[in-house]
């Protein structure tokens, strides 16, 4: 498992599309906190573009990777190796290389600029989504059969989370808005990851009063240290749920 | 003669096509096994399904006498060199190879024959993306000699490969025979497999249609060469 790992991030490594996201997150980071002498709206701007960018960039590049590497993986089960260590082998080389991209990108430029408890949470919360995203992936390619189909359902679970949610999430506010929904709106956010780690920074930057009431709800909520936990817990759970369904798909599947 | 691989009952189906239907046979070592087929017939289905690649829906696949299905330790026993081999693109071919020696953990001296005979060391600096069909074909054969296997299966093996990188296989083939291995063969070139193998097995729309030696075919038809031998056998069937 760790040497397939190894040979997928030695793979990683010397193509060029992760080096372009990594420099492209660095670029971003870099002039918005050259650019703004305010380090909190900086953050602020960086979450906004990470929460995009990031799910995107991890979901298409994993899901490539898996269907450009189907006839490598094909090669591994025709060898003594157990299907299980082929497929996590092949999440973790992945993970660890987007994850490594985002450390360099924005981590490294936020802990020289704004090494914070607010750019803290903001390493913590990418780097779930980026775990997340990627497991979502692999749920994506073992689901599908072709890279079209792959691709085009990675797309959309981004497009779901990253757009979607958010009116459908206001759509049922509106529609509801005479019910107390405050444990509703608790268990939606869950329900999507970018909009757990969005909430998470967001409130660590102390404008939640900008949110309204469900604003002062998540701070009630997610500020208290339960609220981070939980937030936390679940982006672990998105970043584990979708591999171990991918385990189970790809034991049965045919290659 | 021991049996090394038993198909018992062996049926799949991709969605509402029976590819194989109800296979049984098994195979022996010191023998050379040509699969024969016209394309869609089950001949990589059948093949992919000892490997462990295709699961099938019934039936047992037995690897000397013990039960293998979903198993992986016994694949340690078997080279398999696909019909197109595909690598990781920016991993170069020595890479590669000290790859697939570090995974599969083999203690014993790498049989390197073809790598010599295909002069793939003067080629280990380049990256896989850039090198031609043929060259990958020997790649992949060279890695599916590696690590002297008991079983030996190639999936169409010299289809795209240069006359002289043929007769190089073929030698490796015959020699590997000798040395009391099983290779399974599938081909579409009937002069390779007349020259090759010992047993032909025809499988058509799933089923085997005949399993037998190539000297017992040639005595049953009066005819020496497989495709006459073939055609005989097909066409008075339908006769």
């Amino acid at each position: 498992m760790f040497k397939i790992a190894k040979y997928i991030i030695l793979d990683i490594i010397r193509s060029k599309v992760l080096i372009a996201y990594t420099l492209l997150l660095a670029t971003i980071c870099t002039v918005i906190f050259l650019s703004d002498s305010d380090v909190i709206k900086g953050l602020v701007s960086i979450t906004t573009i990470v929460m995009i960018i990031v799910p995107l960039v991890s979901i298409i590049y994993a899901t490539t990777y898996y269907f450009n590497a189907a006839e490598f993986t094909e090669l591994l089960v025709s060898q003594p190796i157990k299907r299980r260590d082929i497929l996590l082998g092949e999440y973790l080389g992945i993970s660890s290389s987007i994850l490594g991209a985002f450390v360099l990108g924005v981590c490294l430029p936020v802990a020289l600029f704004a090494l914070s408890a607010t750019g803290i949470t903001l390493m913590v919360a990418g780097g779930l989504v980026t775990l997340s995203f990627t497991s979502l992936a692999f749920w994506a390619s073992t689901k599908t059969r072709d890279k079209s189909k792959g691709i085009g359902l990675a797309l959309m679970i981004w497009f779901y989370a990253a757009i979607i949610y958010d009116a459908l999430v206001l759509l049922f506010l509106f529609t509801f808005s005479d019910y107390p929904l405050e444990k509703a709106m608790i268990v939606l956010t869950a329900l999507n990851p970018v909009d757990l780690a969005r909430i998470m920074i967001l409130l660590k930057l102390d404008i939640s009063a900008l949110m309204g009431y469900t604003g002062a709800l998540y701070r009630q909520f997610f500020g208290s240290g339960t609220g981070i936990a939980f937030s936390v817990s679940m982006l672990f759970i998105w970043s584990v749920l979708p591999v171990l369904l991918a385990l189970k798909i790809f034991s049965k599947k045919d290659l | 003669m021991d049996t090394l691989i038993e198909l018992s009952h062996i049926k799949k189906t991709f969605g509402k096509l029976q590819v194989l239907k109800d296979i049984s046979c098994h195979f022996e070592s010191g023998n050379i096994v040509s699969v024969l087929g016209p394309n869609a017939s089950g001949k990589t289905t059948m093949i992919k399904s000892i490997l462990g690649m295709v699961i099938p829906d019934e039936g047992d696949i037995r690897f000397r006498g013990t039960r293998v299905n979903n198993t992986f330790d016994y694949k340690k026993y078997i080279g398999y060199m696909p019909q197109i081999g595909h690598y990781p693109d920016n991993m170069k071919i020595g890479q590669l190879f000290d790859m697939m020696l570090d995974i599969r953990n083999c203690n014993k001296i790498p049989d390197t024959d073809l790598i010599e005979a295909y002069r793939l060391k003067s080629m280990y600096h380049k990256p896989m993306r850039t090198l031609s069909g043929g060259t990958r074909q020997k790649v992949s054969a060279a890695l599916a000699f590696m690590f002297n296997p008991d079983v030996l299966i190639l999936d169409e093996p010299t289809a795209g490969l240069d006359p002289f990188a043929t007769e190089i296989l073929k030698q490796k083939i015959l020699a590997e025979k000798a040395n009391n291995r099983l290779v399974i063969i599938t081909s579409h070139i009937l002069s390779e497999s007349e020259e090759l193998a010992d047993t032909v097995m025809y499988l058509y729309e799933g089923k085997i249609k005949f399993y037998e030696p190539l000297a017992a075919l040639q005595m049953e038809t009066g005819e020496q060469r497989l495709g006459k031998i073939l055609t005989r056998l097909l066409t008075e069937e339908h006769v």
